[in-house]
């Protein structure tokens, strides 16, 4: 055995670590690098102060596809999905509707609606279904075509037109690319119930429930659903990372915290190893970044090093940060006015319309946060009691639309705004201020800063259609290898895109299985 | 960059130069160059070709892109830029070098001058400020167009030389080609680089907008002694083909200006790979030259002379008489001085081999009826003239 490592990745956030976990398995020696003191990415672990815990930036989930589960062992090294959970569109005036995964019940909603729900549902993740063969592999190139890419578009074919059915299929032609706004007002009529799921539909994106394409960011988060309920993240042994930890470094794979990379070292358009911060050079053949794919070429490799166009093309990518995470330590159980307690450990979300998340979105465009934003709220401790002290809650809330270059900066209006949230909340939770012992505001600017995500946007780019499929990150990069020969991209930023699922990592780990590892 | 805020009062702008060639025209025979107004022909055809070929002709090459790019990183800008290995350019010299985008197709191609430490001058063909623009992210590098704040003359013949030094610039005997010097003209400050697009002995002369007419006086006061002519560019076009130089835009499409797949070039298939250096390090459109060494040639743009003395124009070539059509004429000259029918030709190769015959169908006018024959081509790998007092240093004295 020498010590020569056949793969670097840079970053052990949960794509690096599925991609490990795969590369590992499949004999490779990877080393996974990772700038912070713990796995995880944004989704390891947060404290503050010293007893209040919170699961990361990603507060609820789907499982993890089955495929995946099996192939990393997941259950083995203690992954378990959540106990599942309902979403609540909260209502200012207690009239909340619970809004499950085929029921929607609530005072003040309407027959219509309430038969329409489970059939929309339905339909919808039957379209989810149908562009599933987009998701479970590379995408397809355009120009030439492998025989996997024609596998992957003839299932795509044969889904939308064998699979849909005839009038299913002009259904699905006709909104795949329009907004979410015109699709629920087709179907639905009450304001709460087109606000939980538009906001659902754009959540994380710099998107309102107008802009076109969020058809299809619904469609995407739908895909998830496929793979079982969604659960609260609460934390510790149950929680993905942990596992996939586990199931990596099982495989053989070696995971180095505090291990910042500040470059990839490129020669002859040839990738060859990486520098750290401390000056440490490690190399290996193949160097896959879980990194931001801007950050990946722009200042780790360096547009130096890369053809003129598409240098320029990465700067291009759109993706700027608009959800700000707002973590409360709580001194006692927070009541919300007209929610049984039993549901307090659902997903609590203030998005009373669309027409009020359009309206929180506008804001954002304009360098101002909104008095009103979308709040999509869960009380990890609940799930998990050693989250917080003895009869204490931890609370997080993802804050939308919150803008990443704020007028007048973020350093002197940060505890405001967190102030401002917190007021908001009590307006539905009367007792909230009260229990407020500490609290934590990360902006898309802090986001940016801890976990190196560009502009902190969650998924490393916007969900938008032309930066999807063959065109995610960007086109050049979209089957996850790069210009540069030997390095791979293997974050949210590639395809299907971000998410706590895993798949660009997998599917980033079986393109370097087939292309890369040529001696 | 000084901005010209009168541009919309004329169509064409003038060169510094253009009220002595306005005075010397008597064809008025004007066209457009990069939005200037320049002689096509001033006088008579001929006589301006064999001032080029025999004595010294004058053309003004104001309208010429000129980039100034300095700045610590300006070395390694311009090695990302082009395909050519620059690492021996130092200042004092010049290099011709191409650049491609990022699928190795041409962009354009140009004279990189190094005129001091990290302080650069690129002429090209076509406007390039917004690709150079977009090839310095990353690079700590200041790009400047100063194509309207240098004016230039371009003074190319045998007597080159000669006529210089008469009209007073001292130290040009040591000039060897693609040298530079900053020197004087009497008391104008003139930069002289020994390049030209002529494939004869001859200069560039690089000077002050201010300056420009001074300089043209001195070089046409010594007319008494040396014959020296004002040049147009249908004359150019001749002698740039007898030397067998490739015009970007007109002899192929740049990637640029390319609307369908395929119709831009890569600099193999315009002849100019000896351009390229796949292991200088990284350039744009290096991988993609990379992948095309893999496959068959495509096409050449290839030096053919046409057999007999029908001029070629416009014509396809086949691969034999009433043969399969296999590429087309790009540009095309009868030669005065080497009495043959010169041509560029944009030929497809055969599994990577041009084919092994070539004949050309003219089609020509006689007494306005149209006419058509066939001539053979043979393919020439060397520039067709390239006279030895092109490259002499010192160049011969007259």
């Amino acid at each position: 055995m020498t010590n020569r490592t056949d793969a670097i990745i840079i970053g052990a956030g949960h794509n690096g670590l599925v991609c490990a976990a795969y590369l590992a398995r499949a004999g490779m020696k990877v080393l996974c690098l990772e700038s912070a003191d713990a796995a995880g990415g944004m989704s390891a672990p947060r404290t503050i102060g010293e007893n209040y815990h919170f699961p990361g930036l990603a507060h609820a989930a789907y499982p993890v596809c089955p495929t995946m589960r099996r192939d990393l062992k997941l259950e083995k090294f203690g992954y378990a999905p959540g106990k599942a959970i309902d979403t609540v569109a909260l209502d200012a005036n207690g009239k909340h509707l619970t809004v499950g995964t085929n029921i929607v019940s609530g005072k003040g909603l309407s027959d219509s609606d309430e038969k329409a729900y489970p059939g929309f549902r339905k339909q919808h993740l039957i379209f989810a279904k149908a562009i599933r063969p987009l998701f479970d592999n590379k995408p397809p190139r355009l120009g030439d075509m492998e025989f996997a890419d024609m596998t992957t578009l003839a299932k795509l074919g044969w889904n939308i037109r064998l699979g849909l059915g005839r009038e299913a299929m002009n259904e699905f032609l006709r909104i795949a690319a329009i907004n979410i706004y015109d699709v629920l007002n087709d179907v639905f009529e009450d304001d709460r119930l087109k606000g939980a799921i538009a906001a659902d539909a754009v959540m994380g994106c710099a998107m309102g429930p107008r802009t076109p394409g969020t058809v299809l960011t619904w469609l995407q988060r739908l895909q998830g659903e496929r793979n079982g309920p969604m659960s609260v993240q609460s934390g510790g042994q149950t929680q993905l990372v942990h596992a996939l930890a586990q199931s990596a470094e099982d495989a053989g794979a070696t995971i180095r915290l505090d291990a910042h990379v500040e470059k990839i070292l490129v020669e002859n358009g040839k990738a060859f190893g990486v520098e750290l911060s401390s000056g440490e050079m490690l190399k290996a053949r193949i160097i896959i970044s879980n990194a931001d794919p801007r950050s990946t070429f722009t200042s780790l490799v360096g547009a130096p090093q890369l053809d003129a166009m598409f240098a320029n093309r990465v700067t291009q990518i759109r993706g700027t940060g608009v959800v700000a995470k707002l973590h409360l330590a709580l001194s006692g159980k927070p009541e919300f006015t007209g929610l049984p307690e039993s549901q307090t450990g659902d997903r609590l979300l203030i998005a009373p319309s669309m027409k009020y998340i359009e309206r929180a979105f506008n804001h954002s465009k304009y360098n101002e946060y909104s008095e009103n934003p979308v709040l999509d709220i869960t009380l990890p401790s609940l799930h998990n009691s050693a989250l917080a002290p003895e009869g204490h809650h931890v609370m997080s809330v993802n804050v939308s639309y919150v803008p990443y270059d704020l007028a007048g900066g973020w350093e002197e209006q940060k505890t405001t705004f967190a102030y401002k949230v917190i007021s908001q909340l009590g307006q539905y939770s009367p007792n909230l201020k009260s229990l407020v012992v500490d609290h934590e505001l990360l902006t898309p600017r802090d986001i940016e800063e801890q976990f190196h995500a560009v502009e902190g946007h969650w998924h490393h780019g916007e969900l938008s259609i032309h930066q999807s499929f063959m065109m995610r990150p960007l086109h050049g990069a979209a089957q996850y290898n790069t210009p540069i020969e030997g390095l791979f991209l293997c974050g949210a930023g590639s395809h299907p895109g971000g998410g706590l699922t895993g798949l660009p990592g997998r599917n980033a780990a079986k393109r370097v299985l087939k292309i890369g590892v040529a001696k | 960059m000084k901005i010209n805020h009168d541009h919309f009062r004329q169509a064409l702008q003038r060169t510094p130069f253009h009220d002595r060639i306005n005075a010397m025209s008597t064809t008025e025979e004007w066209m457009a160059w990069n939005t200037y107004k320049v002689a096509r022909v001033v006088d008579k055809l001929s006589i301006e070709y064999f001032a080029v070929r025999s004595g010294c002709a004058v053309m003004d090459l104001t309208p010429m892109e000129k980039y100034r790019i300095t700045g610590k990183d300006s070395r390694d800008f311009l090695d990302r830029l082009v395909t050519r290995d620059i690492s021996k350019l130092r200042p004092g010299r010049v290099t011709y070098v191409i650049w491609c985008n990022d699928e190795g197709r041409v962009i354009d191609d140009g004279t990189l001058f190094q005129l001091g430490e990290d302080d650069y001058r690129l002429c090209s063909q076509h406007h390039q400020l917004d690709w150079l623009f977009m090839s310095a992210m990353g690079f700590d590098v200041h790009i400047e167009m100063e194509t309207n704040d240098v004016a230039a003359l371009a003074v190319q013949g045998p007597t080159s030389y000669s006529v210089l030094t008469a009209a007073g610039i001292d130290g040009l005997d040591q000039l060897k080609p693609f040298d530079l010097a900053d020197l004087r003209c009497g008391d104008v400050p003139v930069t002289v680089s020994r390049t030209g697009y002529t494939g004869d002995l001859g200069y560039e002369v690089w000077v002050e907008p201010a300056d420009a007419l001074q300089l043209w006086d001195a070089i046409f006061d010594v007319r008494g002694r040396y014959d020296v002519q004002a040049m147009g560019l249908s004359a150019l076009e001749i002698v740039r083909i007898e030397a067998g130089f490739v015009m970007p835009g007109f002899d192929f499409n740049t990637a640029e200006s390319a609307v369908r797949k395929d119709y831009d070039r890569s600099p193999h298939e315009v002849g100019l790979g000896w351009l390229v250096d796949l292991d200088k390090g990284h350039f744009t459109g290096r991988k993609a030259l990379l992948a095309e060494k893999e496959r068959p040639a495509r096409r050449r743009l290839i030096k053919i002379v046409v057999d007999g003395n029908k001029p070629v124009g416009e014509a396809f070539i086949y691969d034999g008489k009433n043969g399969k059509q296999v590429g087309e004429i790009k540009c095309a000259t009868w030669s005065p001085i080497l009495k043959a029918n010169l041509a560029l030709a944009d030929i497809e190769c055969v599994n990577g081999r041009l084919p092994s015959k070539l004949w050309a169908r003219i089609d020509y006018q006689r007494e306005l009826k149209w006419l058509s024959t066939w001539a053979e081509c043979e393919v020439q790998p060397e520039p067709f003239y390239s006279p030895a007092h092109r490259s002499a240093t010192p160049p011969a004295r007259f």
